[in-house]
């Protein structure tokens, strides 16, 4: 994808441009030359100089192992709790293997805790408000929510984290009677300042980069919208000139307006055996081809309106009017036939020989969006086709049509007259010689259009991103429990293998640690509830336990659950980020469980050694089970697993590992 | 012998006006109640399944659990429906034997008592009677919860069941201050949990409603526990005492609807070819006809139909005919040429095939027979065209990724065979278990390859006759129910020559041992499939958006006479519509306000009201918000009856902010007296709007097309207007 930033060619991708920038950015410094064509996994780079992008992701990747431990540090005050976090994620092969290559996910993970971390250190300058560290951390949390919210949408939970606890501490703040009303507002300023403005504005400057970098014709083109590619050089809609209203006669495309439709279409091909009337078809198509010309006629004559003795005539809302396909000759057409996908809609077909049909041909032209004027802008003016003898309007159902239809989008007439997206349609190319262009530049869109044309497509693409019914994939609920990998290179014995898979001893202790949390955390809170006296060490450990735990187990409830309900395509990796919580979550249980045993076992001799002795064989154990894993990330040879001379033999410890 | 020195006594509290609401809500609902005598909207749907209880057949409905379904089917049983009429179309005249009056009884009845529950609810959150009057007498007059509980739908029951959970859980919460552990007590805690479930019972969004009642029980419990006067027995003894009856008792309560329904419908019927075989075999008739008396365990040279566990596209069992795929597809990739196999969704002679063991040559069970095992290497023959399955390295006709799999045909050119197929029990109990009939699912492991026969769930062209493609996929990702497959029908095969055995293929099986499934696991298996199963029609004409429905800017047109232009429409009274959208948004402001200024230590309400006023709150404007905002996430069709749960909590906090205002915010007499008649004229107006709409509710008058046009209040109502 950096590729694309560095030849300066518009693509589409269903995440924000950030962190493809950056990588595409240390592409540039490293010498990369953006020729490499990233076609599909396991092709070789050969002479591509790709390590400046690996490095870079590799270095964001290591930084997490620092972050945690700092946050860890702030939140339990305990250098043991920040150590064992640190050693979980250094010795998990998973977080290494992910780290390793040109992904976003390090990208993502390393604002994650960039804001995880900036946050924790501006709550522990509470007392100190406004003053500079203060200022600096609540400044560079805000930073980081863009950066994670730059490189991928996952970084919304981040936010809402962030959100949770700002609310939570102005909350506090604003019962405290001793600051003033305009202290409050002071502090209320303050974050919607750093929190809100700074990330916006950052967010939008990435994208205005994204826009000002990609400013050529590329591959994306056919997802945006008429007025969108005007923008981009190289494109027929650039810098060109057209009619401005329509009139009979003239040669158009019609675009349908819901994303990523495509325009009006037909071919020779004819809808095949017992798929309504044998007819030819007519589709939406998303790129610019000949097919998607149609010369707009009257209803009742069939006169050549280009005669240059006839006066021009334009066409008017609530016209009667027949489109002709230009190509084929053709008529747009439909009947009582039930459409190939949709079946209660009407079919659309091309009918006729050289313009003349029959009465099935015609359509009723209206402008949805009309003001006074009855002419019909184009590009501008959102119009309905009412097909005149059924009354059903002309629409896409964004379905994909089999092999014979090309796998292009199915195009129904629909009885339902619902004011939707897929039933309204502009016009884009106009060419008729007797009408003078006027240019186009009028139309370019502003910022906040295309900002929000883009974010409406990722959505869309995103949502698309459907697994198909017999595919296996990954659920939420296989990822902690470390259900199975991710093939990252190479599948059979003889290839040089790679495998996305935790480090088993590191995921099942966090899993073992959530569980434990939950019940001693409930056990201390109903201890308080029930106004139970502790003794002011323990009193420390359950507030740490309270605090800085819940606020990381809140943070993996929101990296993880949201999951759920998604109905995209899931992968193993979307784990990581909650996978970072957990950990820090384990460090801190342990450290405290240890200590309370420390604590409550005091009277006897050897007591203070249980939480050293413990912390030291919770560390040595992860470095020793990571000693056995770590050919899972740094690569493989020969057999599988499953083969007893194979180096892994003994350690596919579950049947759905398949190394 | 104590009553005979003192008389037993019986005080009864009447109050007349739950009495007054009770009958007039009755009247409202009741009233010609078996008219139209005509299929209206989704009676047509709900229909169908009446029938299906009444025959007593296996049906799946994947739109809710069955006790709403058998709620209707108990009026059907009441009036003596024998089940026969054919449910195909809206406005359909019912035939003399269908009890309309007694179908429709039972949803009428639930919408009758909304309105003194509407009134109790707001009396036991601690408001005058006279709000509590208003409440009803709105819930009275609206017209869309007319409309809907006089027809065999199922919202009208749902919203009972949910304002009976709140209700119950609103007494328990105030006998708890005084009485805890008493008669009325327990009967109030019971029956929330009751209420709760047979909400979700009805409907699966009725679980919202649940999850409400559970959150403010739990925050409830959560004060009770940072009580210091009760002693620590005590605290347990309440926690124990809830966590019984809100959670196992609904739990226990959801099961036994399921019971009832399982054992009520026990003959096969249309649905049969959803469910697994196992299934299948537990009903009357249908596949259990033919498997009766099956041998169990499956033997080497026992003759079988495999069925796929996935079930997706279609159910299907393992086929081959005597085509071959052909030598180069239309992708322009070459096949072996070798014979077909698919998976064919119609029984047929050619899904038999026969387990042989690779090391001997007969296709006969031997006496005794030997027992197929986890982990034993088989062949599958073919049973028509005795070829053995096959699979090898070339790619499948429509999966390029996966391997085909084929039936050998030798040619003679290099390809050698590779018919070699490993056992893999999936649900084995112990690593020798013997492969059993029906019960087992198995899969089949290639053993050159480690490919595993797979479902792909493509269909072939029209060379390979629009069946499924079957392959094998090489890389198994986990487990994956369409790798799954399991014997349906079985026989030990006896003839040795083939043309016998072609014979013997064509003859019904025969034996008998029954078998069946534990309650549980035809639990399981039904819930999964009515969880999973995809309605496949997506639009509607009045299918609408939830942003649709706060300001009523759609309707659903329920029925037209067929000759006049009398019609039911589901539409609501707009003016409470509105003022109840408008209610909830004061609400929340007029909260969020006092919240503020409480952190502030400004107490402008009294400790008391202020509960009062959190607490209406947190079970109205919950109410509505549960009941409302989860329909923006979801992806199936909608319908504006979806939001009227919503509305009638919506409903209930309009006099409950009414009269906070008149306490709370007007400052003097005059302006409460003032504020008093706007309230009046706001409600007579309501009163109007519901009368004039009053003919689209009960379709019983006939409108000309002016006066249709006149009411036609927004462009986006759809009005039927006849064209003459």
């Amino acid at each position: 994808m950096g590729s694309y930033y560095i030849n300066r060619t518009f693509f589409f991708d269903v995440h924000p441009p950030l962190g493809k920038m950056l990588i595409g950015l240390a592409g540039y410094l490293s010498g990369y030359d953006g020729t490499f064509l990233f076609q599909k996994p396991g092709d070789k780079y050969e002479h591509h100089s790709y390590m400046g992008m690996r490095g870079f992701c590799a270095f964001l990747g290591s930084l997490l192992v620092p972050f945690a431990y700092l946050t860890v540090l702030e939140l339990s005050q305990s250098l043991p709790a920040a150590l064992l976090t640190a050693a979980l994620l250094t010795f998990d092969t998973g977080c290494l293997t992910l780290s390793q290559y040109i992904l976003l996910d390090p990208i993502l993970m390393f604002f994650i805790m960039g804001a995880m971390l900036s946050m924790v250190k501006y709550n522990s300058c509470a007392n100190r408000p406004f003053s500079a560290p203060w200022w600096f951390w609540l400044s560079l949390t805000g930073i980081n929510l863009a950066g994670a919210l730059g490189v991928k949408f996952v970084g919304l939970f981040i936010i809402l984290q962030v959100g949770w606890n700002t609310l939570s501490d102005l909350w506090h703040l604003f019962g405290d009677c001793s600051l003033s009303m305009v202290t409050m507002g002071k502090h209320l300023t303050a974050r919607i300042l750093c929190l809100i403005v700074l990330p916006m504005a950052l967010y939008t400057a990435t994208y205005a980069v994204h826009f000002m970098v990609l400013s050529k014709s590329g591959p994306g083109d056919g997802f945006f919208s008429s007025a969108f590619q005007a923008r981009l050089s190289g494109n027929n809609l650039h810098n060109a000139s057209i009619p401005e209203y329509l009139a009979y006669g003239s040669v158009i495309t019609v675009r349908n307006l819901r994303m990523a439709i495509g325009y009006l279409h037909s071919h020779r091909d004819l809808y095949p055996e017992g798929i309504g009337a044998r007819q030819q078809q007519v589709t939406t198509y998303l790129h610019k081809d000949y097919n998607n010309l149609w010369i707009i006629k009257k209803h009742n004559t069939n006169s050549d309106p280009l005669d240059p003795s006839l006066p021009v005539e334009f066409v008017r809302h609530g016209d009667i009017i027949r489109l002709e396909h230009k190509e084929t000759s053709r008529n747009l057409h439909s009947h009582y036939h039930e459409a190939p996908l949709t079946r209660k809609h009407y079919q659309v077909t091309g009918y006729g020989i050289n313009g003349t049909g029959d009465s099935n041909d015609f359509w009723r032209i209206e402008v949805v969006n009309r003001k006074f004027e009855n002419r019909i802008k184009v590009l501008r003016s959102r119009i309905r086709l009412i097909h005149l003898v059924t009354g059903c309007v002309l629409g896409s159902s964004g379905k994909i049509l089999p092999k014979w239809g090309w796998e292009q989008f199915e195009v129904t007439c629909s009885p339902y007259l619902k004011g939707t997206l897929n039933s309204i349609w502009n016009v884009e190319d106009h060419i008729n010689p007797k009408l003078p262009n006027i240019s186009l530049d009028v139309l370019q869109p502003s910022f906040p259009e295309i900002l929000l044309e883009s974010h409406m497509l990722m959505i869309w693409g995103n949502s698309g991103l459907k697994p198909k019914d017999n595919e296996f994939t990954s659920k939420p609920w296989h990822w902690p429990i470390n259900y199975q990998g991710l093939h990252f290179s190479g599948i059979s014995d003889t290839d040089f293998r790679v495998y996305l898979l935790g480090n088993p001893v590191v995921w099942w202790l966090n899993l073992l640690s959530i569980g434990l949390y939950l019940l001693s955390g409930s056990i201390v809170a109903v201890a308080v509830q029930r106004g139970a006296r502790l003794p002011a060490e323990v009193e420390g450990l359950s507030w740490v336990l309270l605090r800085g735990g819940g606020q990381l187990l809140f943070g993996w409830m929101l990296h993880y659950f949201p999951f759920f309900l998604m109905g995209r395509i899931l992968y193993f990796h979307h784990y990581f980020p909650a996978m970072l919580f957990s950990s820090m979550l384990t460090g801190i249980l342990w450290d405290t469980l240890l200590r309370l045993c420390a604590w409550s076992l005091a009277c006897f001799p050897l007591a203070g050694g249980i939480h050293a002795v413990g912390i030291l064989s919770l560390l040595l154990g992860i470095a020793y089970s990571f000693y056995l894993f770590h050919p899972l990330a740094y690569g493989m040879v020969g057999p599988l697993a499953q083969d007893p001379r194979s180096p892994m033999a003994g350690l596919r410890w579950l049947e759905s590992w398949d190394f | 012998m104590g009553f005979l020195q003192r008389p037993v006594v019986v005080t009864a509290d009447i109050n007349l006006n739950v009495v007054a609401l009770t009958a007039v809500g009755l009247l409202s609902r009741l009233w010609q109640l078996a008219y139209p005598r005509a299929v209206v909207f989704d009676e047509v749907y709900y229909g169908q399944y009446i029938s299906f209880y009444m025959k007593r057949i296996f049906f799946l409905d994947g739109s809710g659990p069955p006790f709403g379904h058998m709620l209707l089917a108990l009026g059907g049983y009441i009036g003596g429906f024998d089940g026969n009429f054919l449910w195909n179309r809206i406005g359909a005249e019912y035939s003399s034997n269908v009890p309309v009056w007694c179908l429709r009884l039972l949803p009428a009845l639930a919408g009758a008592l909304s309105v003194p529950m509407a009134y109790q609810i707001v009396w036991e959150l601690g408001f005058s009677p006279c709000a509590a009057m208003g409440a009803a007498l709105l819930v009275l007059i609206e017209n869309a919860l007319v409309t809907q509980s006089r027809l065999m739908l199922l919202e009208s029951v749902l919203i009972f069941f949910d304002l009976l959970a709140v209700l119950s859980y609103l007494k328990f919460f105030n006998s708890q201050k005084y009485r805890p552990f008493s008669l009325s007590w327990w009967f109030w805690l019971t029956l929330t949990g009751v209420a709760c479930s047979c909400a979700v019972g009805v409907k699966y969004v009725g679980v919202f409603t649940y999850l409400l009642v559970l959150g403010v029980a739990a925050v409830h419990t959560w004060h009770l526990i940072g009580d210091q006067t009760l002693s620590n027995v005590c605290v347990l003894c309440h926690l124990l005492a809830r966590a019984v009856a809100l959670l196992l008792i609904p739990a226990a309560t959801y099961l036994l609807f399921f019971y009832v329904h399982l054992a009520l419908l026990c003959r096969s019927g249309p649905h049969d070819q959803i469910m697994s075989s196992a299934f299948q075999a537990s009903l009357e008739g249908g596949l259990a006809r033919i498997t009766q008396g099956q041998p169990l365990e499956v033997a080497y040279g026992s003759q079988v139909t495999l069925k796929n566990a996935f079930g997706k596209p279609v159910p299907c069992w393992l086929h081959s005919h005597q085509s071959t795929y052909p030598v180069i597809y239309e992708s322009g990739r070459g096949s072996s040429h070798q014979q077909q196999v698919t998976c064919y969704p119609f029984k047929d002679v050619n899904n038999w095939w026969i387990i042989k063991d690779p090391g001997r040559h007969q296709l006969v069970v031997n006496n005794p027979p030997r027992p197929v095992r986890h982990g034993d290497i088989v062949q599958l023959v073919h049973g028509m065209t005795t070829r053995f399955l096959n699979t090898h390295d070339v790619a499948a006709p429509l999966s390029p990724h996966s391997q085909e799999v084929s039936c050998y045909v030798d040619y003679n050119i290099s390809m050698p065979a590779q018919n070699l197929w490993r056992l893999d029990i999936v649900n084995r109990e112990s690593d020798a278990e013997v492969w059993k009939t029906i019960l087992s699912e198995v899969r089949f492991v290639h053993v050159n390859t480690s490919a595993i026969l797979k479902l792909s769930g493509a269909h072939l062209p029209d060379w390979g006759f629009r069946q499924l493609e079957v392959v094998g996929e090489k890389l198994s990702r986990g487990y994956h129910e369409s790798t799954v497959w399991n014997v349906e029908e079985h026989r030990y095969g006896k003839s040795q020559e083939q043309k016998e055995r072609e014979l013997e293929l064509h003859s019904p099986t025969e034996s008998d041992i029954s078998r069946n499934l534990s309650f549980m696991a035809r639990f399981s298996e039904l819930q999964w499939r009515m969880l999973t199963v995809r309605s496949d029609d997506s639009e509607h004409k009045y299918s609408s958006t939830p942003l649709d429905w706060v300001m009523l800017d759609t309707n659903i047109a329920y029925w037209l006479h067929p000759r006049t232009s009398a019609q039911i429409h589901l539409l609501g009274n707009v003016v409470i519509w509105a003022s109840a959208s408008l209610a909830t948004m004061v609400y929340a402001l007029l909260f969020l306000w006092y919240l503020l200024r409480r952190r502030r230590k400004v107490y402008d309400l009294p400790e008391d009201s202020w509960l009062r006023w959190v607490l209406a709150g947190a079970l109205c404007a919950g109410g509505w918000a549960v009941n409302y905002l989860p329909f923006f996430l979801m992806e199936k069709t909608l319908f504006l009856y979806h939001y009227l749960p919503a509305l009638t909590f919506q409903i209930l906090l309009l006099p409950v902010v009414f009269e906070h205002i008149s306490d709370h915010l007007c400052r003097s007499q005059l302006q409460r007296s003032l504020f008093g008649a706007l309230v009046v004229a706001w409600f007579a107006s309501a009163c109007h709007v519901s009368n004039t709409l009053r003919p689209l509710t009960y379709g019983d008058r006939s409108l000309s097309p002016s006066e249709l046009k006149a009411l036609r209040w927004k462009d986006s109502w759809d009005i039927l207007i006849r064209k003459h």
